[in-house]
């Protein structure tokens, strides 16, 4: 038998419009992705062609207008815990301490007190909060706030990262340091990750592989396999000419797009 | 030390201008019989009187505890009533497109229709007595309360209702691990400034012909040209409606910690 393994992820011919305001506005057309376990993928391209969209419509947030959007061959039907999705805005419970924020999700499972317990201090110890446990999130700071969210969707089980520009609030130092944990995170776990950013040198840096899109209509315009070894150097010469590749990739949509 | 010099500050400062408000009322009104304000100290005199007896030894002598008590039960009263309705209603109107098209059209129309207003109908509805006392409390904390609890239910921000569904929290469990607990700052300030308008109106609920309570003092001694008990009843609610606010801060200053404009 033919050695088959279905993607984790299957997007076919997707395509997404919504009304506003009486008006049809298409954000995405014929998007075709394909995502296998263990990928981290990182979608970049100028405001407007659809990354969010795309993201959106992967946590289930969204349904599509056309097209099949498949996670292990069934349909995505609606938001659901093997998609842990990681917001810009951290979209923590305000009302509950970094402890229950990342128990939120397995007590929603019915999952027993101690279970959640183990899983807990397991992931909290992971991003390295143990002595904020019962701290509120507005205590926080932003990179804690986003350490915060990522245990919480792993905590869960999440089988794939979502993550909508996660460090894009941050300062450039923590970001970077966010950005090292992750990989880390990422190398260890066997995680899938679908990364939003509009900064270069984060998909670079990131991705085992980056999509590049355009607006108008958003659409997949093409992808990247980066060969880079990890861990990365962001001085390496062969990290810049991906830098410079990428950046006149990016632009020269931005040209043709004018009118 | 620093923060007990700031504390001793702060309290010396609000102090200072009760007491200069104090000076004035007994400048202008001491040494003059003709006056229609009785001085403070003849004030202070009445209030021992109603609250101890022993000094004037008439009618409302050593009576203070009673309509204290009268008072506090038909304010609390009133307002655990109104929790119990406004609390449900405001959820189902802020949750429920057809109960809010339904009821919230009314409840905008009826809202500005002052307490006071329902005087009569309420004599007429409830009888002379207790009862339309208890419905005017009522009716004055039932409004902020609702209208607070609606606020808060509809305003959760959306990203919350995302993150909780992706975490596996979907259906009606969002309304107790979201909604809930996102509205409750709303909803305590609701019930604080509910409970707030249950001491202001309770005079005006205490006019419908009660013989007890604090507004029912203040009205008689009023007809008895009683002036300082009149101002003993305005000081003994002034102090009540004070403690009890502050009662209700310190109960949410426990529960809303989390909440950066509470705890």
């Amino acid at each position: 038998m033919a050695e088959v393994t279905l993607p984790i992820l299957e997007m076919r011919n997707l395509g997404k419009i919504y009304a506003q305001g009486g008006r049809a506005i298409e954000a995405l057309r014929g998007a075709n992705l394909t995502v296998r376990k263990g990928e981290f993928i990182c979608l970049i391209g100028a405001s407007g062609c659809g990354k969010s969209t795309l993201l959106r419509l992967a946590a289930g947030f969204e349904q599509a207008t056309t097209g099949d959007n498949l996670m292990w061959g069934a349909p995505i039907t609606g938001p659901g815990p093997s998609r842990g999705m990681v917001f810009q805005d951290y979209g923590l419970f305000p009302w509950l301490d970094v402890r229950a924020n990342i128990g939120f999700g397995p007590k929603s499972r019915g999952r027993s007190k101690s279970e959640i317990r183990d899983l807990v201090d397991r992931f909290i110890g992971l991003v390295g909060l143990q002595e904020f446990a019962d701290v509120y999130p507005h205590q926080l700071s932003g990179g804690m706030k986003q350490r915060v969210a990522i245990a919480r969707v792993l905590a869960n089980d999440a089988e794939m990262l979502l993550m909508d520009e996660p460090f894009g609030a941050l300062d450039a130092m923590t970001r970077e340091r966010l950005q090292d944990e992750l990989v880390e995170i990422w190398s260890r776990t066997g995680l899938t990750v679908l990364f939003v950013t509009h900064a270069i040198e984060e998909a670079i840096f990131l991705a085992d592989r980056v999509v590049i899109m355009s607006p108008g209509p958003g659409r997949i315009e093409r992808e990247y396999q980066i060969d880079l070894p990890r861990p990365r150097d962001i001085a390496s010469r062969e990290f810049n000419e991906w830098r410079r590749l990428l950046a006149a990739q990016l632009h020269s949509h931005h040209g043709r797009k004018a009118g | 030390m620093k923060t007990g010099w700031s504390r001793l500050r702060s309290l010396l400062l609000a102090l200072a201008f009760p007491l200069v408000l104090l000076a004035i009322w007994h400048i202008t009104t001491v040494g003059r019989p003709g006056s229609l304000i009785p001085p403070p100290a003849e004030v202070w005199l009445e209030l021992r009187d109603l609250a101890f007896g022993g000094i004037y030894d008439d009618a409302y002598s050593r009576t203070l505890h009673i309509h204290l008590l009268a008072s506090v039960s038909r304010v609390y009263g009133g307002f655990a009533l109104a929790l119990l309705v406004a609390l449900p209603l405001g959820m189902l109107i802020g949750r429920v497109a057809l109960v809010r098209q339904l009821i919230d059209p009314t409840i905008q129309l009826l809202r500005p229709v002052p307490v006071t207003a329902w005087l009569p109908l309420a004599m007429i509805i409830f009888g002379l007595g207790p009862r339309s006392a208890f419905f005017l409390v009522f009716l004055g904390a039932f409004y902020p309360i609702l209208v607070n609890t609606i606020f808060g239910v509809r305003s959760v921000e959306p990203r919350l209702f995302e993150a909780a569904a992706m975490l596996g929290c979907r259906g009606s469990a969002q309304f107790f691990r979201v909604v809930l607990p996102a509205a409750l700052p709303s909803i305590f300030t609701g019930m604080r400034l509910g409970l707030g308008f249950a001491w202001v109106v309770i005079v005006v609920g205490e006019m419908t012909g009660v013989q007890t309570g604090l507004g029912a003092i203040i009205m008689e001694a009023r007809q008895l040209s009683r002036t300082e008990i009149v101002i003993c009843g305005m000081i003994v609610i002034g102090i009540t409606g004070f403690l009890s606010d502050q009662l209700v801060m310190l109960i949410g200053r426990r529960l809303l910690a989390w909440s950066p404009s509470h705890g």
